[in-house]
Protein backbone atom coordinates (compact mmCIF):
# COMPACT_ATOMS: atom_id res chain seq x y z
CA UNK A 1 0.00 0.00 0.00
CA UNK A 2 1.37 3.32 -0.67
CA UNK A 3 1.85 5.94 1.59
CA UNK A 4 -0.73 8.28 -0.07
CA UNK A 5 -3.29 6.01 -0.49
CA UNK A 6 -6.99 6.49 0.69
CA UNK A 7 -8.36 2.79 0.94
CA UNK A 8 -12.41 2.19 0.55
CA UNK A 9 -13.52 0.98 3.93
CA UNK A 10 -16.98 0.71 3.14
CA UNK A 11 -16.77 -1.22 -0.21
CA UNK A 12 -17.84 -4.30 1.35
CA UNK A 13 -20.93 -2.57 2.91
CA UNK A 14 -21.51 -0.69 0.01
CA UNK A 15 -22.40 -3.57 -2.10
CA UNK A 16 -23.90 -6.17 0.24
CA UNK A 17 -26.16 -3.98 1.48
CA UNK A 18 -25.90 -0.61 1.12
CA UNK A 19 -25.55 0.82 3.90
CA UNK A 20 -23.60 1.02 6.96
CA UNK A 21 -24.14 1.72 11.12
CA UNK A 22 -22.33 3.52 13.65
CA UNK A 23 -23.16 4.48 16.96
CA UNK A 24 -22.09 8.00 18.04
CA UNK A 25 -22.63 9.44 21.61
CA UNK A 26 -25.91 7.34 21.72
CA UNK A 27 -27.20 8.78 18.77
CA UNK A 28 -26.78 6.22 16.38
CA UNK A 29 -26.39 6.87 12.56
CA UNK A 30 -27.61 4.59 9.52
CA UNK A 31 -24.88 5.62 7.32
CA UNK A 32 -26.35 5.45 2.92
CA UNK A 33 -23.38 4.27 1.46
CA UNK A 34 -24.36 4.08 -2.73
CA UNK A 35 -23.96 7.12 -5.18
CA UNK A 36 -27.38 6.84 -6.01
CA UNK A 37 -29.27 6.22 -2.81
CA UNK A 38 -27.08 8.78 -0.94
CA UNK A 39 -28.42 11.46 -3.77
CA UNK A 40 -31.96 9.97 -3.14
CA UNK A 41 -31.64 11.09 0.24
CA UNK A 42 -29.63 14.41 0.04
CA UNK A 43 -32.34 15.52 -2.44
CA UNK A 44 -35.07 14.28 -0.17
CA UNK A 45 -35.17 17.33 2.62
CA UNK A 46 -38.38 16.61 3.83
CA UNK A 47 -38.12 13.30 4.96
CA UNK A 48 -34.02 13.88 5.73
CA UNK A 49 -33.63 17.26 7.42
CA UNK A 50 -31.21 19.42 8.37
CA UNK A 51 -32.86 21.93 10.63
CA UNK A 52 -33.02 19.79 13.30
CA UNK A 53 -31.60 20.27 17.11
CA UNK A 54 -28.44 22.42 16.11
CA UNK A 55 -25.23 20.35 15.82
CA UNK A 56 -27.15 17.34 15.35
CA UNK A 57 -26.43 16.43 11.36
CA UNK A 58 -22.92 16.79 12.24
CA UNK A 59 -20.75 13.31 13.11
CA UNK A 60 -19.32 13.50 15.73
CA UNK A 61 -22.67 15.35 17.17
CA UNK A 62 -21.63 18.86 18.31
CA UNK A 63 -25.29 19.01 20.26
CA UNK A 64 -23.45 19.32 23.42
CA UNK A 65 -20.83 21.69 22.38
CA UNK A 66 -22.98 24.32 20.22
CA UNK A 67 -26.40 25.97 20.17
CA UNK A 68 -25.89 28.17 17.62
CA UNK A 69 -27.45 27.00 14.60
CA UNK A 70 -25.37 27.14 11.23
CA UNK A 71 -26.51 29.21 8.72
CA UNK A 72 -27.49 27.91 5.21
CA UNK A 73 -26.14 25.05 6.27
CA UNK A 74 -28.76 23.87 8.83
CA UNK A 75 -31.70 25.47 7.75
CA UNK A 76 -34.01 23.72 5.44
CA UNK A 77 -36.18 24.76 2.30
CA UNK A 78 -38.02 27.27 2.00
CA UNK A 79 -36.28 29.27 4.09
CA UNK A 80 -33.22 27.96 3.34
CA UNK A 81 -33.10 29.83 -0.28
CA UNK A 82 -33.12 32.80 0.63
CA UNK A 83 -29.99 32.88 3.30
CA UNK A 84 -28.65 30.86 0.70
CA UNK A 85 -29.41 33.63 -2.08
CA UNK A 86 -28.06 36.22 0.24
CA UNK A 87 -24.66 34.82 0.94
CA UNK A 88 -24.10 32.91 -2.55
CA UNK A 89 -22.95 36.01 -4.03
CA UNK A 90 -19.85 36.70 -2.13
CA UNK A 91 -19.08 33.26 -1.67
CA UNK A 92 -18.59 33.24 -5.62
CA UNK A 93 -15.97 35.83 -5.36
CA UNK A 94 -12.82 33.43 -5.90
CA UNK A 95 -13.70 33.48 -9.23
CA UNK A 96 -12.75 36.88 -9.81
CA UNK A 97 -9.31 38.41 -11.35
CA UNK A 98 -8.19 40.17 -8.18
CA UNK A 99 -9.04 37.39 -6.02
CA UNK A 100 -7.18 35.27 -7.74
CA UNK A 101 -4.29 36.90 -8.38
CA UNK A 102 -4.07 37.54 -4.10
CA UNK A 103 -4.47 33.81 -3.90
CA UNK A 104 -1.58 32.59 -6.57
CA UNK A 105 0.91 35.42 -4.87
CA UNK A 106 -0.17 33.74 -1.12
CA UNK A 107 0.26 29.93 -2.73
CA UNK A 108 3.49 31.28 -4.55
CA UNK A 109 5.10 32.87 -1.20
CA UNK A 110 4.20 29.73 0.90
CA UNK A 111 5.68 27.53 -1.65
CA UNK A 112 8.61 29.08 -1.94
CA UNK A 113 8.87 29.86 1.74
CA UNK A 114 8.85 25.49 1.76
CA UNK A 115 11.24 24.87 -0.44
CA UNK A 116 13.80 26.98 1.52
CA UNK A 117 13.55 25.04 4.20
CA UNK A 118 15.06 21.78 4.78
CA UNK A 119 11.83 19.01 6.02
CA UNK A 120 8.39 20.56 6.48
CA UNK A 121 5.66 19.48 8.38
CA UNK A 122 3.08 19.90 5.96
CA UNK A 123 0.27 20.02 8.11
CA UNK A 124 0.87 22.54 10.95
CA UNK A 125 3.75 24.26 8.50
CA UNK A 126 2.59 24.41 4.99
CA UNK A 127 -1.91 23.48 4.71
CA UNK A 128 -2.78 24.88 8.10
CA UNK A 129 -0.83 28.49 6.96
CA UNK A 130 -1.99 28.53 3.49
CA UNK A 131 -5.87 27.63 4.68
CA UNK A 132 -5.77 30.21 6.92
CA UNK A 133 -3.82 33.02 4.96
CA UNK A 134 -6.64 31.96 2.27
CA UNK A 135 -9.32 32.56 4.61
CA UNK A 136 -8.71 36.71 5.27
CA UNK A 137 -9.44 36.67 1.23
CA UNK A 138 -12.86 34.91 1.90
CA UNK A 139 -13.55 36.77 4.59
CA UNK A 140 -12.12 39.86 3.17
CA UNK A 141 -9.67 41.03 6.20
CA UNK A 142 -6.08 41.85 6.77
CA UNK A 143 -3.72 39.19 6.15
CA UNK A 144 -2.50 39.32 9.51
CA UNK A 145 -5.36 37.74 11.30
CA UNK A 146 -3.99 34.79 9.87
CA UNK A 147 -1.45 34.75 12.48
CA UNK A 148 -4.67 34.42 15.26
CA UNK A 149 -5.76 31.37 13.58
CA UNK A 150 -2.84 29.62 13.04
CA UNK A 151 -1.70 29.58 16.62
CA UNK A 152 -4.77 27.66 17.39
CA UNK A 153 -3.23 24.68 15.88
CA UNK A 154 -4.87 22.30 13.86
CA UNK A 155 -7.42 21.10 16.23
CA UNK A 156 -10.02 24.03 17.18
CA UNK A 157 -12.87 21.51 18.11
CA UNK A 158 -10.81 18.23 18.63
CA UNK A 159 -8.17 17.63 21.43
CA UNK A 160 -6.06 14.30 20.93
CA UNK A 161 -8.31 11.26 21.84
CA UNK A 162 -11.56 13.44 22.54
CA UNK A 163 -13.69 13.81 19.73
CA UNK A 164 -15.15 16.88 20.58
CA UNK A 165 -13.75 19.66 22.90
CA UNK A 166 -16.35 22.19 24.35
CA UNK A 167 -13.81 24.43 25.63
CA UNK A 168 -11.36 24.32 22.43
CA UNK A 169 -14.51 24.98 20.64
CA UNK A 170 -15.52 27.88 22.65
CA UNK A 171 -12.06 29.59 21.30
CA UNK A 172 -13.43 29.96 18.24
CA UNK A 173 -16.88 31.06 19.25
CA UNK A 174 -15.67 34.14 21.56
CA UNK A 175 -13.18 34.87 18.69
CA UNK A 176 -16.43 35.12 16.31
CA UNK A 177 -18.38 37.24 18.83
CA UNK A 178 -15.57 39.78 19.71
CA UNK A 179 -15.43 40.19 16.16
CA UNK A 180 -18.95 40.70 15.45
CA UNK A 181 -19.04 43.26 17.99
CA UNK A 182 -15.85 44.90 16.76
CA UNK A 183 -17.73 45.10 13.40
CA UNK A 184 -21.04 46.54 14.57
CA UNK A 185 -19.05 49.11 16.13
CA UNK A 186 -17.08 49.87 12.71
CA UNK A 187 -18.14 48.27 10.12
CA UNK A 188 -16.07 47.38 7.03
CA UNK A 189 -15.73 45.53 3.76
CA UNK A 190 -15.51 42.44 4.88
CA UNK A 191 -17.75 39.39 5.71
CA UNK A 192 -19.25 40.27 8.99
CA UNK A 193 -20.74 43.56 8.44
CA UNK A 194 -21.71 42.99 4.62
CA UNK A 195 -23.83 40.52 6.96
CA UNK A 196 -24.78 42.58 9.68
CA UNK A 197 -26.33 45.23 7.28
CA UNK A 198 -27.82 42.38 5.16
CA UNK A 199 -31.87 41.46 5.18
CA UNK A 200 -33.16 38.22 4.20
CA UNK A 201 -37.07 38.51 3.99
CA UNK A 202 -37.21 42.04 4.56
CA UNK A 203 -36.15 41.22 8.10
CA UNK A 204 -32.17 42.11 9.11
CA UNK A 205 -30.28 39.11 10.45
CA UNK A 206 -29.70 38.79 14.18
CA UNK A 207 -26.61 38.88 15.51
CA UNK A 208 -27.18 34.75 16.34
CA UNK A 209 -27.56 34.38 12.62
CA UNK A 210 -24.10 36.34 11.52
CA UNK A 211 -22.85 34.27 14.14
CA UNK A 212 -24.30 31.21 12.39
CA UNK A 213 -22.91 32.25 9.11
CA UNK A 214 -19.42 32.62 10.10
CA UNK A 215 -18.94 29.66 12.38
CA UNK A 216 -19.96 27.63 9.45
CA UNK A 217 -17.57 29.32 7.76
CA UNK A 218 -14.54 28.78 9.80
CA UNK A 219 -15.93 25.45 10.57
CA UNK A 220 -16.31 24.18 7.32
CA UNK A 221 -13.56 25.35 5.42
CA UNK A 222 -10.74 24.07 7.72
CA UNK A 223 -10.50 20.67 8.47
CA UNK A 224 -11.41 19.56 5.40
CA UNK A 225 -8.67 22.03 2.90
CA UNK A 226 -6.05 21.00 5.23
CA UNK A 227 -6.73 17.45 4.86
CA UNK A 228 -7.06 18.35 1.23
CA UNK A 229 -3.60 20.02 0.89
CA UNK A 230 -2.23 17.74 2.82
CA UNK A 231 -3.43 14.68 0.49
CA UNK A 232 -2.35 16.27 -2.24
CA UNK A 233 1.17 16.80 -0.69
CA UNK A 234 1.46 12.93 -0.20
CA UNK A 235 -0.26 12.13 -3.48
CA UNK A 236 3.07 14.33 -5.39
CA UNK A 237 5.19 12.55 -3.37
CA UNK A 238 4.34 9.22 -4.85
CA UNK A 239 3.85 10.96 -8.36
CA UNK A 240 5.72 13.32 -9.29
CA UNK A 241 5.22 12.10 -13.03
CA UNK A 242 1.98 14.02 -12.16
CA UNK A 243 3.45 17.17 -10.98
CA UNK A 244 5.39 16.70 -14.75
CA UNK A 245 2.04 16.19 -16.72
CA UNK A 246 0.55 18.79 -15.55
CA UNK A 247 3.30 20.94 -16.10
CA UNK A 248 3.13 19.57 -20.26
CA UNK A 249 -0.14 19.83 -19.79
CA UNK A 250 -2.04 22.43 -17.71
CA UNK A 251 -5.88 22.00 -19.48
CA UNK A 252 -6.17 19.02 -17.52
CA UNK A 253 -5.83 20.82 -13.83
CA UNK A 254 -9.39 21.59 -13.39
CA UNK A 255 -9.85 17.68 -13.77
CA UNK A 256 -6.96 17.10 -11.56
CA UNK A 257 -8.87 19.03 -9.33
CA UNK A 258 -12.23 17.12 -9.19
CA UNK A 259 -10.56 14.00 -9.15
CA UNK A 260 -8.54 14.34 -5.91
CA UNK A 261 -11.20 15.98 -4.16
CA UNK A 262 -12.93 12.90 -5.46
CA UNK A 263 -10.59 10.49 -4.14
CA UNK A 264 -9.82 12.66 -0.96
CA UNK A 265 -13.14 12.75 -0.24
CA UNK A 266 -11.95 15.62 2.50
CA UNK A 267 -15.80 15.42 4.59
CA UNK A 268 -16.48 11.74 5.49
CA UNK A 269 -19.82 11.93 5.32
CA UNK A 270 -22.96 14.55 6.89
CA UNK A 271 -26.18 13.49 8.57
CA UNK A 272 -29.57 14.35 8.39
CA UNK A 273 -32.23 13.70 11.08
CA UNK A 274 -35.07 11.65 9.92
CA UNK A 275 -38.87 12.81 10.38
CA UNK A 276 -40.70 9.81 9.54
CA UNK A 277 -40.44 6.18 9.61
CA UNK A 278 -39.08 5.09 6.25
CA UNK A 279 -36.38 3.26 4.69
CA UNK A 280 -33.14 3.34 3.10
CA UNK A 281 -31.64 0.46 1.35
CA UNK A 282 -35.01 -1.80 2.03
CA UNK A 283 -33.63 -0.80 5.70
CA UNK A 284 -36.37 0.50 8.27
CA UNK A 285 -34.92 3.82 9.61
CA UNK A 286 -37.41 5.25 12.25
CA UNK A 287 -38.40 8.97 13.09
CA UNK A 288 -35.84 10.73 14.91
CA UNK A 289 -33.18 8.74 14.67
CA UNK A 290 -30.67 9.85 11.96
CA UNK A 291 -28.83 8.61 8.42
CA UNK A 292 -25.46 9.95 6.80
CA UNK A 293 -25.21 10.58 3.88
CA UNK A 294 -21.29 8.85 3.52
CA UNK A 295 -19.69 11.13 0.13
CA UNK A 296 -16.20 9.17 0.50
CA UNK A 297 -18.34 5.79 0.20
CA UNK A 298 -20.50 7.25 -2.65
CA UNK A 299 -17.64 8.43 -4.48
CA UNK A 300 -15.54 5.28 -4.93
CA UNK A 301 -19.17 3.38 -6.05
CA UNK A 302 -18.17 0.90 -8.78
CA UNK A 303 -21.57 1.47 -10.21
CA UNK A 304 -20.48 4.93 -11.22
CA UNK A 305 -16.93 5.47 -11.22
CA UNK A 306 -14.56 3.26 -13.34
CA UNK A 307 -11.22 1.94 -10.93
CA UNK A 308 -12.69 4.06 -8.28
CA UNK A 309 -9.87 3.36 -6.15
CA UNK A 310 -7.36 4.75 -8.29
CA UNK A 311 -5.99 8.18 -8.84
CA UNK A 312 -7.40 9.32 -12.85
CA UNK A 313 -5.75 12.35 -13.11
CA UNK A 314 -8.06 13.74 -16.60
CA UNK A 315 -10.79 11.85 -15.44
CA UNK A 316 -13.44 13.18 -17.55
CA UNK A 317 -16.92 12.01 -16.14
CA UNK A 318 -16.48 12.20 -12.56
CA UNK A 319 -19.93 13.07 -10.81
CA UNK A 320 -18.48 12.94 -7.29
CA UNK A 321 -20.14 14.31 -4.23
CA UNK A 322 -17.46 15.62 -2.46
CA UNK A 323 -19.18 18.59 -2.43
CA UNK A 324 -22.51 17.80 -1.56
CA UNK A 325 -25.11 17.42 -2.91
CA UNK A 326 -28.57 19.19 -3.89
CA UNK A 327 -29.37 22.16 -1.91
CA UNK A 328 -26.93 21.96 0.91
CA UNK A 329 -23.80 21.49 -1.96
CA UNK A 330 -20.75 23.07 -0.21
CA UNK A 331 -20.79 26.68 0.03
CA UNK A 332 -17.03 27.60 0.30
CA UNK A 333 -16.50 24.89 -2.92
CA UNK A 334 -15.25 27.79 -5.13
CA UNK A 335 -12.97 28.98 -2.40
CA UNK A 336 -11.67 25.41 -2.62
CA UNK A 337 -11.63 24.54 -5.57
CA UNK A 338 -9.83 28.11 -6.67
CA UNK A 339 -7.33 27.26 -3.84
CA UNK A 340 -6.76 23.60 -5.10
CA UNK A 341 -6.58 24.72 -8.63
CA UNK A 342 -4.17 27.34 -8.17
CA UNK A 343 -1.93 24.88 -5.59
CA UNK A 344 -1.50 22.50 -8.68
CA UNK A 345 -0.77 24.65 -10.60
CA UNK A 346 1.76 26.44 -8.08
CA UNK A 347 3.47 22.85 -7.24
CA UNK A 348 3.83 21.97 -10.81
CA UNK A 349 5.65 24.86 -11.57
CA UNK A 350 7.92 25.09 -9.07
CA UNK A 351 8.56 21.59 -7.85
CA UNK A 352 10.68 18.81 -8.95
CA UNK A 353 9.85 15.83 -6.36
CA UNK A 354 8.75 15.93 -2.50
CA UNK A 355 10.38 13.29 -0.35
CA UNK A 356 7.86 11.78 2.89
CA UNK A 357 10.18 11.75 5.85
CA UNK A 358 7.54 10.60 8.40
CA UNK A 359 4.09 10.31 8.78
CA UNK A 360 1.17 9.60 11.09
CA UNK A 361 -1.95 8.70 9.53
CA UNK A 362 -5.19 9.97 10.70
CA UNK A 363 -8.12 7.32 10.62
CA UNK A 364 -11.86 8.25 11.60
CA UNK A 365 -13.23 5.03 13.77
CA UNK A 366 -16.41 4.81 12.51
CA UNK A 367 -18.54 2.00 14.24
CA UNK A 368 -17.71 -0.98 11.91
CA UNK A 369 -15.57 1.13 9.95
CA UNK A 370 -12.69 2.77 10.02
CA UNK A 371 -11.33 4.96 7.97
CA UNK A 372 -8.16 7.31 6.84
CA UNK A 373 -8.94 11.12 5.98
CA UNK A 374 -5.04 12.57 6.08
CA UNK A 375 -2.62 12.79 8.19
CA UNK A 376 -1.90 14.32 11.76
CA UNK A 377 1.05 14.84 10.86
CA UNK A 378 3.33 14.37 7.44
CA UNK A 379 7.01 15.24 7.73
CA UNK A 380 8.75 16.28 3.87
CA UNK A 381 11.43 17.04 1.33
CA UNK A 382 10.90 19.07 -1.15
CA UNK A 383 12.80 19.75 -3.95
CA UNK A 384 12.36 22.53 -6.12
CA UNK A 385 12.69 22.40 -10.39
CA UNK B 1 -17.81 27.09 -36.28
CA UNK B 2 -21.07 26.56 -34.98
CA UNK B 3 -23.72 29.62 -33.63
CA UNK B 4 -25.06 28.36 -30.71
CA UNK B 5 -27.96 30.53 -29.16
CA UNK B 6 -28.92 30.60 -25.40
CA UNK B 7 -32.17 32.50 -23.77
CA UNK B 8 -31.46 33.20 -20.37
CA UNK B 9 -33.92 32.89 -17.73
CA UNK B 10 -34.99 36.81 -17.84
CA UNK B 11 -35.72 36.02 -21.83
CA UNK B 12 -32.41 37.77 -23.17
CA UNK B 13 -30.99 36.15 -26.25
CA UNK B 14 -27.58 35.69 -26.81
CA UNK B 15 -26.01 34.21 -29.54
CA UNK B 16 -22.26 32.96 -29.52
CA UNK B 17 -19.72 31.22 -32.26
CA UNK B 18 -17.67 28.36 -31.10
CA UNK B 19 -15.38 26.01 -32.68
CA UNK B 20 -14.35 23.37 -30.01
CA UNK B 21 -14.78 22.65 -26.37
CA UNK B 22 -17.92 22.27 -24.41
CA UNK B 23 -20.95 24.90 -24.81
CA UNK B 24 -20.41 24.93 -21.04
CA UNK B 25 -17.63 26.41 -22.04
CA UNK B 26 -17.88 28.73 -24.74
CA UNK B 27 -21.27 30.16 -22.24
CA UNK B 28 -18.88 30.59 -19.10
CA UNK B 29 -16.29 32.02 -21.74
CA UNK B 30 -18.99 34.70 -22.64
CA UNK B 31 -20.41 35.07 -19.26
CA UNK B 32 -23.82 34.05 -20.25
CA UNK B 33 -25.93 34.43 -16.73
CA UNK B 34 -27.35 30.65 -15.23
CA UNK B 35 -24.37 29.03 -16.69
CA UNK B 36 -21.49 28.60 -13.66
CA UNK B 37 -20.09 25.37 -14.71
CA UNK B 38 -18.58 25.26 -11.34
CA UNK B 39 -17.02 21.75 -11.90
CA UNK B 40 -14.95 22.58 -14.99
CA UNK B 41 -17.07 20.04 -16.70
CA UNK B 42 -16.74 17.06 -15.69
CA UNK B 43 -20.50 16.03 -14.58
CA UNK B 44 -20.76 16.81 -10.97
CA UNK B 45 -22.35 19.85 -10.06
CA UNK B 46 -25.39 20.42 -12.77
CA UNK B 47 -24.74 23.99 -12.81
CA UNK B 48 -24.82 24.08 -16.40
CA UNK B 49 -28.31 22.77 -16.95
CA UNK B 50 -30.16 23.68 -20.31
CA UNK B 51 -33.08 22.57 -22.07
CA UNK B 52 -32.58 22.13 -25.84
CA UNK B 53 -35.32 23.56 -28.26
CA UNK B 54 -37.79 21.12 -29.01
CA UNK B 55 -36.81 21.13 -32.77
CA UNK B 56 -33.03 20.99 -31.78
CA UNK B 57 -33.20 17.50 -30.27
CA UNK B 58 -31.42 15.70 -33.04
CA UNK B 59 -28.74 17.36 -32.95
CA UNK B 60 -27.95 17.17 -29.31
CA UNK B 61 -28.88 13.51 -28.96
CA UNK B 62 -29.77 12.23 -25.57
CA UNK B 63 -28.15 12.64 -22.35
CA UNK B 64 -25.77 9.61 -21.12
CA UNK B 65 -26.82 7.75 -17.98
CA UNK B 66 -24.13 9.68 -15.63
CA UNK B 67 -25.67 12.56 -16.92
CA UNK B 68 -29.23 11.40 -16.72
CA UNK B 69 -28.50 10.19 -12.94
CA UNK B 70 -27.81 14.20 -12.49
CA UNK B 71 -30.81 15.54 -14.03
CA UNK B 72 -33.60 13.33 -12.37
CA UNK B 73 -33.16 14.29 -9.18
CA UNK B 74 -33.24 18.51 -10.50
CA UNK B 75 -36.53 20.03 -9.79
CA UNK B 76 -35.78 21.92 -12.87
CA UNK B 77 -35.33 19.36 -15.59
CA UNK B 78 -37.77 17.96 -17.82
CA UNK B 79 -37.44 15.68 -21.01
CA UNK B 80 -35.40 18.19 -23.19
CA UNK B 81 -33.03 19.20 -20.35
CA UNK B 82 -29.25 18.28 -20.63
CA UNK B 83 -25.83 19.44 -19.15
CA UNK B 84 -24.28 21.31 -21.80
CA UNK B 85 -20.96 20.50 -20.06
CA UNK B 86 -21.96 17.24 -22.14
CA UNK B 87 -22.78 18.96 -25.45
CA UNK B 88 -19.20 19.10 -27.82
CA UNK B 89 -19.23 22.05 -30.15
CA UNK B 90 -19.12 20.92 -33.56
CA UNK B 91 -20.72 21.82 -37.03
CA UNK B 92 -23.48 19.65 -36.05
CA UNK B 93 -24.69 21.94 -33.17
CA UNK B 94 -24.90 25.41 -35.88
CA UNK B 95 -27.83 26.93 -35.44
CA UNK B 96 -28.88 25.16 -31.65
CA UNK B 97 -31.48 27.15 -29.62
CA UNK B 98 -30.78 26.41 -25.86
CA UNK B 99 -32.60 27.60 -22.89
CA UNK B 100 -30.55 28.23 -19.83
CA UNK B 101 -32.92 25.84 -16.83
CA UNK B 102 -33.66 28.00 -13.34
CA UNK B 103 -31.99 27.00 -10.23
CA UNK B 104 -32.61 27.32 -6.90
Amino acid sequence: MKKSALPDPFEEARVNKGYGEMDDQNDPVTMVLGLKDLRKCAHNWKTFQSGATPGRIVIPSEVNIRDTRQIPFEVDPPEHKDFRALVEPWFKRPLEADYKATLTQQINDIVDEVLAKDSVEVVEEFSLRLQSRALTLLLNIPYEESETWISWGTHVFRSEGEALDGDKANILYDYIDERITQAIESPGADLYSMLLAATVNGKKLTREEVKGVMILTFAGGRDTVINAVTNSIAYFAEHPESLDRLQNEPDITGRAVEELIRYFSPLTQMGRVVTEDTQVCEHAVKEDTRISLCWASANRDAKVFENPNDIVLDRKINPHVAFGFSHHNCLGATHARQIMNILLTTLAKKIKSIDIVDYKENIEELGEFKRKVGYDNLTVKFKGR
Amino acid sequence: MAKITFITTDDKTITLEGTSGSVMQLAVDNSVPGIDGDCGGVCSCATCHVHVAPEHIEKTGVASEIEEDMLDLNDYSNERSRLCCQLEISEALDGLVLQVAESD
